[in-house]
């Protein structure tokens, strides 16, 4: 590509609410802004088909409408938007290199806010059989299962989230879940032990992904009795938890033993000039208002820095 | 500027399958997040590519037949089509590169 550097004030890397909410406040600071964005903006939240606790919305708000609006306010004051992945960062005194598949940019502070990746089942048949019954989006592929058997793999909120979802569109909904307890909060588990088309597998790890040519059934096994059984079903949606994206980062930051970005109170990271926000910064609650919140405490700082 | 051309079942033939220039297509629907996410990006590669390939959209909730003659079971699903065959079946999105490379493969095969 291009050999000349485009510099900017600060760059955010990754385009969900942490990093569209920092790039609301540092472009409206009117400093010169680049958010890289490697797969399209709007982060794990695009999900969710309804966002009942962003205070604002009494009625609810689609998480791609949300996040769709908090990139239009940002672009509105200025925010440039690039697709590309980040490969890595290098920091030398007050500038900072970003490094990117097809470039190179650089900025005075960057504020990351990459955000974490969808875990895999990690069994056999998940991979074989993606986009052919096992799908990780409940909202895009419900409706492929229309009056069909299906299994939820995960006791987190997305699980439970997917799950209810499928009552929409699927005839039997079994919920699998290795331990014997829900970590969903208590309203999610209370309409999901309402829903009568939902049974919950408990102590069950799923083994193998079985079919043809898609998806025609799942192998279980029961962890504590040790006992295998066979489930037949059309569709397998894997919600099993995710990973911070810190892959690029492990020799530049600080990360805590889950692979998570430490930060101050102020979002700084170990090496000055570089902020984390969102659920890519330990300790996060994984909440898209303690991200936006996290992008606007990363970007008054970022700023400080900047001027400072 | 290129832009992705929303098609239906009845031109499906016409405009894919007969196409001279590899088509790719973008499986989606309305209340599919990551479509929507997904979408600013394959514009941007229609405006990359313009001359080389052209970009079309189905929507899978209008056109569940040409959807479940390819197999789509999950979207959004981008697949190329050469010669009227698919020779290239992206499901879910992935980073811009990652399309581009599979895209370029895709044009340079056969």
């Amino acid at each position: 590509m291009a050999e000349s550097i485009k510099k900017y004030d600060v760059v955010i890397i990754g385009g969900g609410p942490a990093g569209l909410s920092a790039g609301i406040y540092t472009a409206r600071a009117r400093f010169s802004t680049l958010l890289i964005e490697k797969g399209g903006v709007g982060g794990q939240i695009i999900n969710s088909e309804m966002v009942e606790n962003y205070p604002g919305f009494p009625q609810g708000i689609g998480g791609i409408d949300l996040t769709q609006a908090m990139h239009q306010q940002a672009t509105k004051f200025g925010m440039e938007t690039l697709y590309d992945e980040v490969t890595g960062i290098k920091a030398s005194g007050k500038q900072k290199t970003v490094k990117t598949s097809q470039g190179q940019f650089t900025a005075k502070a960057v504020i990351i806010a990459g955000g974490a990746d969808r875990l895999k089942l990690g069994v056999p048949g998940e991979k074989e059989f993606t986009g052919k019954g096992v799908s990780y989006c409940a909202t895009c592929d419900g409706a492929f299962f229309r009056d069909k058997a299906v299994a939820v793999v995960g006791g987190g909120n997305a699980a439970v989230t997917e799950a209810l979802e499928l009552t929409k569109f699927a005839s039997k909904i079994t919920l699998i879940h290795r331990r014997n307890e829900l970590r969903a909060t208590q309203i999610m588990q209370e309409r999901i032990k309402a829903d009568a088309k939902i049974k919950i597998s408990w102590d069950t790890v799923v083994l193998e992904i079985l079919g043809d040519k898609a998806v025609e059934k799942i192998r279980l096994q029961n962890v504590k009795t040790r006992k295998e059984s066979t489930l037949p079903v059309s569709g397998v949606f894997v919600a099993v938890g995710s990973q911070p994206a810190t892959g690029y980062l492990k020799e530049v930051l600080k990360l805590d033993n889950v692979g998570a970005i430490i930060a101050n109170d102020r979002l700084e990271t170990s090496v000055p000039g570089i902020f984390a926000a969102g659920d890519i910064r330990s300790g996060s609650i994984r909440q898209v208002i303690s991200a936006a919140g996290d992008g606007a405490i990363a970007a008054v700082n970022a700023g400080k820095y900047v001027s400072g | 500027m290129s832009k992705p051309v929303e098609i239906n079942e009845a031109k499906f033939e016409e405009t894919v399958l007969k196409a001279k220039m590899p088509v790719l297509v973008d499986f989606w629907a309305p209340w599919c997040g990551p479509c929507r996410m997904v979408a600013p990006v394959v514009e941007e590669l229609a405006n990359e590519y313009e001359g080389k390939v052209s970009f079309v959209k189905v929507n899978v909730d209008d056109n569940p037949k040409t959807a479940s003659q390819y197999g789509v079971m999950s979207i959004p699903t981008l697949i190329v089509f050469k010669n009227g065959q698919p020779v290239s079946n992206i499901v879910g999105f992935r980073p811009k590169p990652e399309l581009k490379k599979n895209l370029d493969t895709a044009l340079a095969a056969g």
